[in-house]
């Protein structure tokens, strides 16, 4: 395989003899563009694994399709077993050994954050990086580097502005995972409550990856008497929450993160007559909610899952985002126009203009401009009735924090 | 877990000869010899091969310091990455928040984590085997929660962490900086290695492994465990925080994630590897823990780390006793075949 | 007040989870003077073939029973095919060998049944009578079969010559095999028996927490803290232990200093009772023949 392509870049070479081709387009041959990808196989992370695998079969199709204007990709997804020092390791491998021409979506905060600097410094594209913190887009200090989804801070700034309007009295509690992830929505809630949030918010209770249950934590918000709670909780936890709410007779206004708004593995292990009433707020549809059984774009990615990852599980959102941010990328190539220079790649990554996914809401699109670094800043409040999630009120676009 | 067995072949009162030299100038020369590759090594390889080879340097030093105190005296650490993590936390918030140069931040991340160590120590003084083991492993849970508690953020910089910059090579020397650190490393690896050499080889050394071997007898010769012991936590935590704050150098970035508990077990897994109570192992075993999870994943996406540990358990299948004990199995071998 | 008891009855319910876990510690470290790290994956191993066999159709108790066989052949197969060989071997080598088990189980486990979580099904009616707001009937009656395998352990260590016969094994292999005891069959049974009441805790554990590749990697973890501190050559120790644990931290996170330090404060104060009672609340203290 590698002999070969190498043989064929030989052979675009001296039939090009003379012209410019690969002085500054790194990764790329006149029949193959490399990208890199780094993400957590193993390790303590790696339920998030399953978004390279998809990714990589997302790349096999654009292959079997004829690839992008006479260019097949070569993805290579690699292990940083969620691991920074690992990460940083893995990046230097995929630009300097494989020679790839950027790196697309990147898994985890801290693996993005330690590598930042090095591809900024080597001007690599680091794009769509797979985090939901606040601090991929700033494209003052980083030019080479752009999130995909919007920020879990601006999430929270959604849930703060919705209980001013709806509750201006609310008393707050909230459950939130100890890192990075669970502090955005404390920082988000910040933002909007201001001066108000000493006086709001009640209690804050955090759990550890490694705590079997928040059991202990919904009794202890409970006992602060507030009447509101948001809860940033990954989905094992998050079902732990509602499960634990609804038994012990607690009838709080309930946000939820929506890293946690599967219906097959946090709606209905937590008993869907449970959560009924909770609210969170999308910008994608969720793989096993019936209100996309019939959907349209959801079924172009019940195919491509179908044809192409037959084994794997579909209720897994993992799924539905790798495709979602995948078809991104193959846009922001489309765009490229045959010019896959690093600089070109870049500039059509920051020249999406209402570029719309099938897995995404209605009404929800991915705009971007030099100055905008945060592809998608839309979503909408939706409510559990049991059944499935319905939403409600308009679209509503976030703000600069 | 007193019974930490090591091969050691006893010292021969006559030396066997090979090609008319002893042992000892044999090994002589073959120190010099990897340390001359050592030094040439940085203009041969590729940028991201040296940083490879940095790490495994990083990580001996690591191993060395769990190895003086899981093999050579006995004592059970599952919270090792905690040191690691105190040691690279102390340089990173030095370069964050004052302008001490990165060089003067090493010795100090040490001295930090012998106090922590030798803290430490003390109370594990009464905890031997699984007990010592809960702590230790207490130790590993507790760092990463301290490090991202919310009172130290302005220290800590919370969960957000530290992103630091890689030194520069000195003025005057041709160095790029990647080999400088390559080389910054190597001075003081090979420094606290012949430190720990003369340690171990000489009464200390043989008080530690009288503890570890039968801690009454130990006693009743009149050494004195209690203190050897604390002070081995001590130093032993110094070599792994040493090694912590050039890991940091290294990435460049540090956060209450790139220190978790599975480094702790990753740190055990090489120790145990390469072979207790031997220097030369802690190479073989930072070579493992650097490379065979890259190769678990070359090989499997789907279940990378079912690899790595079938690999795991297939080496000490092959090597009980790590790899400097099959070498010294195998010397011994030759030894006794040579003299025959 | 009420919410002072609401967290220690809650902290009761954890504390079951870990005790069920210490229970099979307690058995593997009887009969093998060794503690296994990757028992807690081997539990929720047991626990998806439960979970595969329930959801083709199987009845509960049916798959209850069919999987404590599975996990027993398990146990005893990892023994003879893996740990065998490692019968001479030193202390840390056995460790290293248990973490790479840890590591191929839970990859398996995660390759296999993916990393959604699953709820699981409980055998205790969700409208019982020993149910109510602070204690789920669920939470009852793990407490209950918790209970019932501690008396088993306990009867069976006591007063079969077979429970004698493993422990003198792991106490003194020598000896034992002079007696006639078949001391490397008695280490099979050991991690037979272990894996059979892990698998028990993981099929009580995961209709609390949910079914997902690392349900037992933290409970295996307190599991241990509260099988030391209770004493791990005592079940009666060992489960009073688990029960302590998971109370502890509850009372730390909601009242002594919040829940971003609860683990650590736990952990300290669990130390700090082991530093004074060296081998565990009710353990024997450890004599050493000079």
């Amino acid at each position: 395989m590698r002999s070969r392509s190498i043989l064929l870049t030989a052979v675009a070479v001296l039939a090009l003899a003379g012209s410019a081709v690969a002085a500054d387009t790194p990764g790329v041959t006149a029949t193959e563009i490399k990208i890199g990808n780094t993400m957590p196989y193993s390790g303590p992370a790696s339920a998030y694994g399953v978004i390279g695998k998809g990714e990589t079969a997302f790349w096999k199709m654009v292959n079997d399709q004829g690839g992008v204007d006479g260019h097949k990709i070569d993805f290579i997804s690699v292990d940083d077993g969620y691991n920074p020092a690992k990460a940083v390791e893995q990046a230097r491998k995929l630009v300097e050994e494989e020679g790839v021409a950027f790196l697309f979506n990147p898994l985890g905060t801290p693996s993005n954050t330690a590598i930042e600097k090095y591809m900024n410094a080597k001007k690599v594209p680091q794009l769509f990086v797979a985090t939901g913190a606040d601090k991929w887009g700033d494209y003052q200090h980083f030019p080479w580097t752009m999130g995909w989804q919007p920020s879990y801070r601006t999430e929270a700034q959604i849930y703060a502005k919705y209980i001013l309007k709806e509750k201006p009295n609310a008393k707050i509690a909230v459950l939130y995972q100890n890192d990075d992830f669970g502090k955005d929505y404390i920082a988000g809630l910040k933002d909007v409550l201001g001066d108000k949030y000493a006086k709001m918010v009640v209690k804050e209770a955090s759990y550890e990856v490694t705590d079997p249950t928040v059991d202990s934590q919904i009794v202890t918000l409970q006992a602060s008497g507030a009447d509101t709670l948001v809860t940033a909780a990954t989905p094992k936890f998050a079902a732990q929450a509602i499960r634990k709410v609804y038994d012990i007779g607690w009838k709080p206004l309930h946000l939820l993160t929506n890293v946690s708004l599967s219906v097959a593995a946090v709606m209905v292990p937590a008993g869907p007559e449970k959560g009924v009433g909770v609210i969170t707020s999308n910008y994608g549809k969720d793989a096993t909610d019936p209100a996309w059984a019939n959907d349209p774009g959801m079924n172009e990615w019940r195919a491509f899952m179908k044809k192409y990852l037959p084994d794997a599980d579909m209720k897994d959102n993992n799924y539905v985002y790798a495709y979602g941010v995948s078809l991104t990328m193959l846009q922001v190539l489309k765009q490229c126009k045959g010019d896959f220079s690093r600089a070109n790649i870049m500039k059509q990554a920051a020249n999406l203009k209402d570029f719309e996914v099938p897995t995404a809401l209605p009404g929800i699109k991915i705009n971007t401009s030099p100055t905008n670094y945060h592809p998608i800043r839309q979503m909408q409040l939706q409510r559990w009735d049991g059944k499935t999630w319905v939403r409600f009120g308009d679209v509503i676009t976030g703000g600069e924090s | 877990m007193a019974t930490l067995e090591t091969s050691r072949p006893a010292a021969s009162a006559a030396a066997p000869l090979f090609a008319g030299l002893s042992l000892r100038v044999w090994q002589i020369i073959g120190l010099a010899a990897v340390l001359a590759a050592a030094c040439v090594l940085p203009f041969v390889i590729s940028s991201y091969q040296l940083l490879l080879a940095t790490q495994v340097i990083v990580y001996a030093v690591a191993l060395l310091g769990l190895n003086i105190l899981t093999g050579y005296n006995g004592q059970f650490s599952l919270g090792h990455g905690a040191f690691y993590a105190i040691g690279a936390y102390t340089t990173a918030i030095l370069l964050d928040k004052t302008g001490i140069p990165y060089w003067a931040t090493i010795p100090m991340a040490g001295v930090l984590c012998f106090i922590v160590g030798f803290l430490f120590g003390l109370p594990a003084l009464r905890l031997e085997g699984h007990y010592l083991a809960l702590a230790t492993f207490a130790l590993a849970i507790a760092t990463p929660q301290l490090l991202k508690y919310k009172d130290f953020d302005f220290l800590t910089g919370g969960v957000q962490g530290i992103v630091i910059s890689a030194p520069d090579a000195p003025d005057g020397l041709p160095l790029r900086a990647d080999q400088w650190l390559y080389f910054f490393c190597l001075l003081w690896t090979i420094p606290l290695f012949i430190v720990a050499w003369n340690l171990l080889r000489g009464r200390t050394g043989r008080a530690l492994v009288a503890i570890r071997d039968h801690p009454l007898a130990a006693a009743t010769m009149g050494i004195d465990t209690a203190r050897y012991k604390s002070m081995t936590f001590g130093v032993s935590a110094m070599y792994t925080g040493i090694a912590g704050a050039l890991g940091a150098l290294l990435a460049q970035f540090v956060s209450p994630d790139s220190f978790d508990f599975f480094l702790s077990v990753r740190f055990l897994v090489g120790v145990v590897v390469g072979g207790l109570a031997s220097m030369t192992g802690a190479f073989f075993g930072a070579i493992f823990i650097e490379f065979v999870p890259n190769i678990a994943d070359l090989l499997s996406k789907a279940a990378p780390q079912a690899i790595y540990g079938v690999v795991l358990i297939g080496c000490m299948y092959l090597m009980p006793t790590g790899v400097m004990g099959l070498v010294r199995a195998l010397g011994h071998r030759l030894g006794r075949w040579v003299a025959r | 007040m009420q919410a002072f008891l609401h967290q220690v009855l809650s902290g009761f319910a954890t504390g079951g989870i870990y005790a069920s876990v210490a229970l099979a510690l307690v058995m593997i470290y009887q009969s093998t003077h060794h503690v296994n790290f990757a028992q807690g994956e081997m539990a929720t191993f047991s626990t998806y073939i439960a979970w595969k066999m329930i959801s083709i159709g199987f009845p509960y108790w049916a798959a209850f029973l069919l999987t404590l066989l599975f996990a027993f052949v398990l146990g005893v197969a990892i023994e003879r095919i893996i740990v065998r060989p490692f019968y001479k071997a030193p202390v840390l080598s056995v460790i290293a060998v248990f973490i790479g088990l840890l590591l191929i189980i839970n990859s398996l486990s995660g390759a296999l049944f993916d990393y959604t979580i699953k709820p699981f099904p409980s055998p205790f009616p969700s409208d019982a009578w020993y149910g109510g707001p602070y204690l789920s009937p669920h939470e009852v009656g793990m407490i209950f079969v918790t209970f019932v395998v501690l008396a088993l352990v306990f009867v069976f260590f006591r007063f079969t010559p077979l429970g004698l016969a493993m422990r003198a094994a792991a106490e003194n292999p020598v000896s034992s095999r002079l007696c006639g005891v078949r001391v490397g069959w008695m280490l099979a049974l050991g991690w037979g028996l272990a894996g059979l009441i892990g698998a028990v805790a993981g099929m009580m554990t995961a209709p609390v927490i949910y079914l997902d590749p690392y349900m037992m990697f933290s409970v295996l973890l307190y599991g241990f803290a509260g099988a030391l501190l209770g004493g791990i050559d005592n079940p009666w120790g060992a489960v009073l232990g688990g029960f302590i644990v998971g109370v502890l931290q509850n009372i730390a996170g909601a009242y002594l200093v919040g829940t971003e330090l609860m683990v650590t404060v736990a952990l300290v104060i669990i130390i700090g009772i082991l530093v004074i009672k060296p081998s565990g609340l009710f353990g024997r203290p450890i004599v050493t023949r000079v």
